[in-house]
């Protein structure tokens, strides 16, 4: 039961939508999947006037490839990116992250892009679309504009996202490249992230490597990425890339881990994951899917 | 609100507030009780229900978001006598107190819907969201694996114990 009254509207457009929010400042909340907002509303986290569910505009349940542009809606479930073809095709990376995401009857609903506004420290989207320089297309009362992920989580559950824009869509580049996405969690099943690194590799030995769970939002690191440009991989790389963690990352001691055990396990899960996805490149690489930790 | 939704095959037309969540209208206005009210956080999965043939948490729905769309619940697969998952649960004893088991069906049938033969691995994934406190999962498992499988040896009737069977 939710003990609180707001009003709710589901707009047919996206100019609806925008505008309703923008007439309602600092007491509206997007519906979307609804998995965090819902329990956010019963736990009294948020005390919205109005909620705008976006489920009836047309268009942003499209998963589809442009040349090497994928295009995902926000309204495109965990679920279809598991079950797409296009997505196994050309960025199977997704699927690897969206099956550790809760459980089916919550990634039926839960949304990729939801996932990065809730924006929450271990959010499973946000090492990978970071390590995928992922664009994210947003609509305001005023017309349309692109935010880099890299400037998209500004805080704990706190995004770029002005108050009155809908996210439409992310684009994500998917020239030939290997990826992992290695989650620490405390048990086999369903748990959010203790640790979660997402790694991304072309052949040009460009590597982006994203961290979630570690910091108050999921974070790159430019530092080892810039050591690791270029090279190939062996021992004396991995050595210095992993003794470089704990200077990249500021991890708190919760409930579901302590800052020391997630250092040291956040150095592990690197070593792994740059294995897996260098290898993966090559094609020879453990399949999508598999769990390294 | 006016909410219309197909609950079991049944249409309703009922008044619901924007903050009622579909768990709450399921068992109270639509007197559905197979959805049981359990973490109301989406963790347990005590509250899911098929929406649309794909397993939902009702506790994470709001009712006005489930406005034409179809739910149904343990009750709306069992019409025509129990399916072949259920009738395992009952040979193998799949549960104790049941809280969790309509759950757990459900969730066992959006797999068999896809994948009419899961892996062990497969189970387990499946019912990753379903907490069960009573069994140790391992009857529940063995009822789902069972059901994509030839019957060997499991020849009690299907609706209850045999004759003779201690109670």
């Amino acid at each position: 039961m939710i003990a609180k009254e707001f009003e709710y509207r589901r707009p047919a457009t996206l100019g609806e939508a925008t505008h309703l929010l923008a007439d309602h400042p600092g007491s509206v909340r997007v519906l979307a999947g609804g998995t965090d907002l819902v329990a956010w509303l019963r736990d009294d986290a948020v005390d919205p006037d109005l909620v705008v569910d976006i489920k009836d505009i047309p268009d942003l349940a499209d998963i589809r490839l442009d040349g090497q542009t994928l295009h995902i809606g926000s309204l495109v479930t965990f679920t279809n990116l598991m079950e797409s073809d296009l997505v196994a095709e050309h960025a199977p990376l997704l699927a690897e992250m969206s099956e550790t995401v809760a459980s089916p009857g919550i990634r039926n609903r839960a949304t990729l892009v939801g996932n990065i506004c809730s924006a929450v420290p271990s959010c499973d989207a946000g090492p990978v679309l970071l390590a995928y320089n992922t664009t994210v297309h947003l609509t305001g009362p005023n017309g349309s504009r692109n935010i880099d992920i890299n400037d998209w989580f500004t805080g704990v559950r706190e995004t770029a996202r002005r108050e009155d824009e809908v996210v439409t869509h992310l684009t994500i580049e998917v020239p030939k490249h290997g990826g992992v996405y290695v989650k620490l969690m405390r048990y086999a099943g369903e748990d959010l992230a203790q640790a979660a690194v997402g790694i991304v590799v072309y052949p040009n030995l460009d590597y982006r490597v994203a961290f979630g769970a570690v910091a108050p939002t999921p974070i790159r690191s430019a530092a080892i990425e810039e050591a690791l440009r270029g090279n190939g991989l062996n021992d004396d790389l991995i050595n210095l890339v992993v003794a470089m963690v704990p200077d990249e990352i500021s991890p708190i001691t919760d409930m579901r881990a302590t800052a020391e055990y997630r250092t040291h396990i956040t150095g592990v899960m690197l070593r792994r994951g740059l294995v897996a996805a260098v290898g993966r490149l090559a094609g020879t690489g453990p399949e999508y899917g598999t769990r390294l930790i | 609100m006016e909410l219309e939704i197909k609950v079991n095959g049944e249409q309703w037309a009922l008044n619901v507030a924007p903050a009622d969540v579909l768990l709450d209208v399921l068992r109270e206005q639509v007197g559905t009780k197979s959805p049981k009210i359990g973490c109301e956080r989406g963790d347990c999965g005590s509250c899911t229900v098929l929406m649309d043939g794909r397993t939902v948490r009702s506790c994470l729905v709001l009712a006005v978001e489930a406005e034409g769309h179809q739910i149904v619940t343990v009750e709306g697969i069992s019409y025509q006598g129990l399916s072949e998952l259920q009738d395992l649960f009952l040979r193998i004893n799949a549960f104790q107190c049941g809280f969790c088991a309509p759950g757990i069906v459900l969730s066992a049938t959006e797999l068999l819907e896809h994948n009419p033969n899961p892996t062990r691995h497969d189970v387990q994934e499946a019912l990753a969201g379903n907490l069960c406190r009573c069994t140790g999962y391992e009857p529940i498992i063995e009822a789902v694996l069972g059901a994509g499988q030839p019957k060997v040896g499991l020849d009690r009737p299907a609706t209850g114990p045999a004759e003779g069977d201690r109670p």
